[in-house]
């Protein structure tokens, strides 16, 4: 195909193949026709929080990834997996290859809880606790601790309630979706009746999506359960009218919460509001946690009241984010993104998705995120005459590293899916060198 | 499972749903959207980002006669992606009772 653009194309990395990562290459290669556009993974799969992070139970949401297979092969889109940032290649390699680089490395690690006790067993992050019961190799070991009648999950969003969904269900509910298999089995296993979901603000302030809170209340083997005199009347003031409008149903949500009867089920999740950990307790592992009651005050939380203790033995924390200094980059203050201006790190460097704006929005927050910061790289840069795949295959190779094509994907993907128990999409493999072991040398 | 779009939207159009949705499955008739229910991946994003409270998922009461509706329609009418102008009048038509029967405009968006 001829070029129309004077001058030759751009050669491009984009370093991490999540969903900001295919929006922003299908963008780039629209604007861009002709560039050449290099996905490295640090996984031998492709994907990112759509496999790792979505919820195995969320099983329509995941068939996003036909999306994103249809632009990795309708566009000239190679995909390098099993290669890391600051393991395998440096930063300033990979700059030194390629025209433009673009990070969209997400903000993959959990924020500290930051009190006496967290570094009890029993007690895990939800990056490593998502990341286990969804197969990611990171987790593969993880062995969470589900032998105690209590769990405690601290978070009020969307992956509290995931979490606290995924320990509710029944093995038969479980049957349809792709939970890693190890899993399966813990969760078969659990001994787990009571699911405490702890906020430190109340059911206004939560974060949970309506959607998301709904389906609490319509499990087969567990009720959600709400404290009566926690659930306000009203509103209240200050909120836009769309919160009002996911709000005003949340709460409605939250009566039925605290109007179900607790009796006759197996498991049951509990909401608990105005309540901040202050302590983690037990001797070699986690056995309770300690909780100080607290009171908003003017939009500030402060505490009042005696502390109380809740039994368990598992404690997962759901309250964010942080990113790591991938190559040495400058982090926000923030701590969960990179420090860059709408998308712009320096000259020929980029970011987005979550390690652009943090952790926050829906998968398709990404389509206009990468649209953007695609259009600034048309704008703002040109060939430079690097020398792109060909400089870091040398690179890779020189350093014995194997790395994945979307061909070994798709049989590492076929491998799954004919090892899939009934019912289930797909049994996943957990290990990158039983991954490997099925892809081309 | 997918969601659906129902009569609130005719004539409101506010289109918040585009920017929500990853998979860009909205179609676009002269005064209303639908969704594919075949491309709708069930995340859910957009439908609380509706002015007009317009989308329901499909295990709502009533929302079976919906999802057939947005079926039909999405295989008659153009794909939106970006949204457009917003009818100036959108706001007063926002909780209107009875639009099927009397606003619907089954013709496509021009295009």
């Amino acid at each position: 195909m001829p070029q129309l653009d004077s001058g030759p194309s751009m050669n491009i990395a984009i370093v991490g193949a999540g969903p900001a990562g295919f929006y922003t290459a299908e963008a780039l290669a629209a604007l861009c026709p002709g560039c050449e556009l290099d996905l490295i993974e640090r996984l031998p799969t492709p994907y990112g929080l759509i496999r790792s992070g979505v919820a195995p139970d969320h099983q329509t949401t995941k068939t996003i990834q036909q999306t994103f297979e249809r632009i990795a092969q309708s566009i000239n889109l190679r995909f390098i997996g099993n290669v890391e940032i600051d393991r395998d290649i440096s930063l300033a390699e990979l700059r030194d290859a390629y025209d433009v680089v673009v990070l969209s490395c997400g903000a993959p690690h959990d924020a500290p809880l930051d009190i006496p006790g967290h570094k009890l067993r029993g007690v895990y992050g939800a990056t490593a606790f998502v990341g286990w019961y969804n197969g990611h190799p990171d987790y593969a070991e993880l062995a969470p601790l589900l032998d105690s009648p209590g769990a405690v999950i601290i978070g009020n969003g969307n992956v509290a309630i995931d979490v606290a969904r995924i320990l509710a269900k029944s093995v038969a509910e479980l049957a349809s979706s792709d939970i890693a298999a190890h899993a399966m089995r813990a969760i078969a296993a659990s001994r787990i009746g009571d699911i405490h979901i702890m906020g430190r603000r109340g059911p206004i302030e939560a974060k949970f999506t309506n959607v998301e809170l709904r389906e609490l209340g319509e499990l087969e083997e567990a009720v959600a359960l709400a404290q009566p005199d926690q659930i306000p009347g009203a509103l209240g003031d200050g909120l836009s009218p769309r919160e009002r409008r996911e709000k005003a149903k949340n709460l409605e949500c939250f009566r039925l919460f605290a109007a179900a009867d607790a009796a006759a089920h197996r498991r049951r999740i509990r909401f608990q509001f105005y309540a901040r950990p202050v302590a983690i307790l037990g001797a070699e592992r986690v056995q309770a946690v300690r909780f100080e009651p607290v009171r908003i005050d003017a939009g500030r939380v402060a505490g009042h009241g005696q502390t109380f203790d809740v039994p368990c033995g598992l404690l997962v924390s759901a309250i964010g984010y942080r990113i790591r200094a991938l190559g040495g980059l400058p982090v926000a203050e923030t701590g969960d993104r990179l420090a860059n201006a709408a998308g712009k790190i320096t000259a020929g460097l980029y970011v987005v998705g979550w390690a652009k704006r943090g952790p926050s929005g829906k998968i398709g927050t990404n389509r206009g995120d990468g649209e953007d910061v695609a259009q600034r790289i048309k704008a703002e840069e040109s060939a430079a005459g690097k020398p792109g795949f060909a400089a870091l295959e040398a690179m890779l190779r020189r350093r014995g590293v194997h790395w994945s094509s979307f061909t070994d994907w798709k049989t590492i993907e076929a491998a799954e899916i004919a090892a899939a128990p009934a019912g289930a999409p797909r049994r996943k493999l957990v290990r990158v060198d039983e991954m490997l072991a099925l892809c081309a040398k | 499972m997918a969601f659906a779009v129902t009569a609130l939207c005719i004539r409101c159009k506010f289109q918040d749903c585009l920017q929500s949705c990853p998979v860009s499955c909205f179609y676009e008739g002269e005064n209303m959207l639908v969704i594919k229910p075949e491309d709708c991946i069930d995340c859910g994003a957009c439908e609380p980002v509706c002015p007009a409270e317009a989308i329901v998922r499909d295990n709502a009461p009533g929302a079976e006669e919906w999802v057939e509706f947005n079926r039909k329609y999405a295989a008659l009418w153009p794909n939106i992606r970006k949204s457009g102008a917003v009818p100036e009048d959108a706001e007063e038509w926002v909780g209107v009772e009875g639009k099927l029967e009397t606003q619907f405009n089954p013709a496509p968006a021009p295009r």
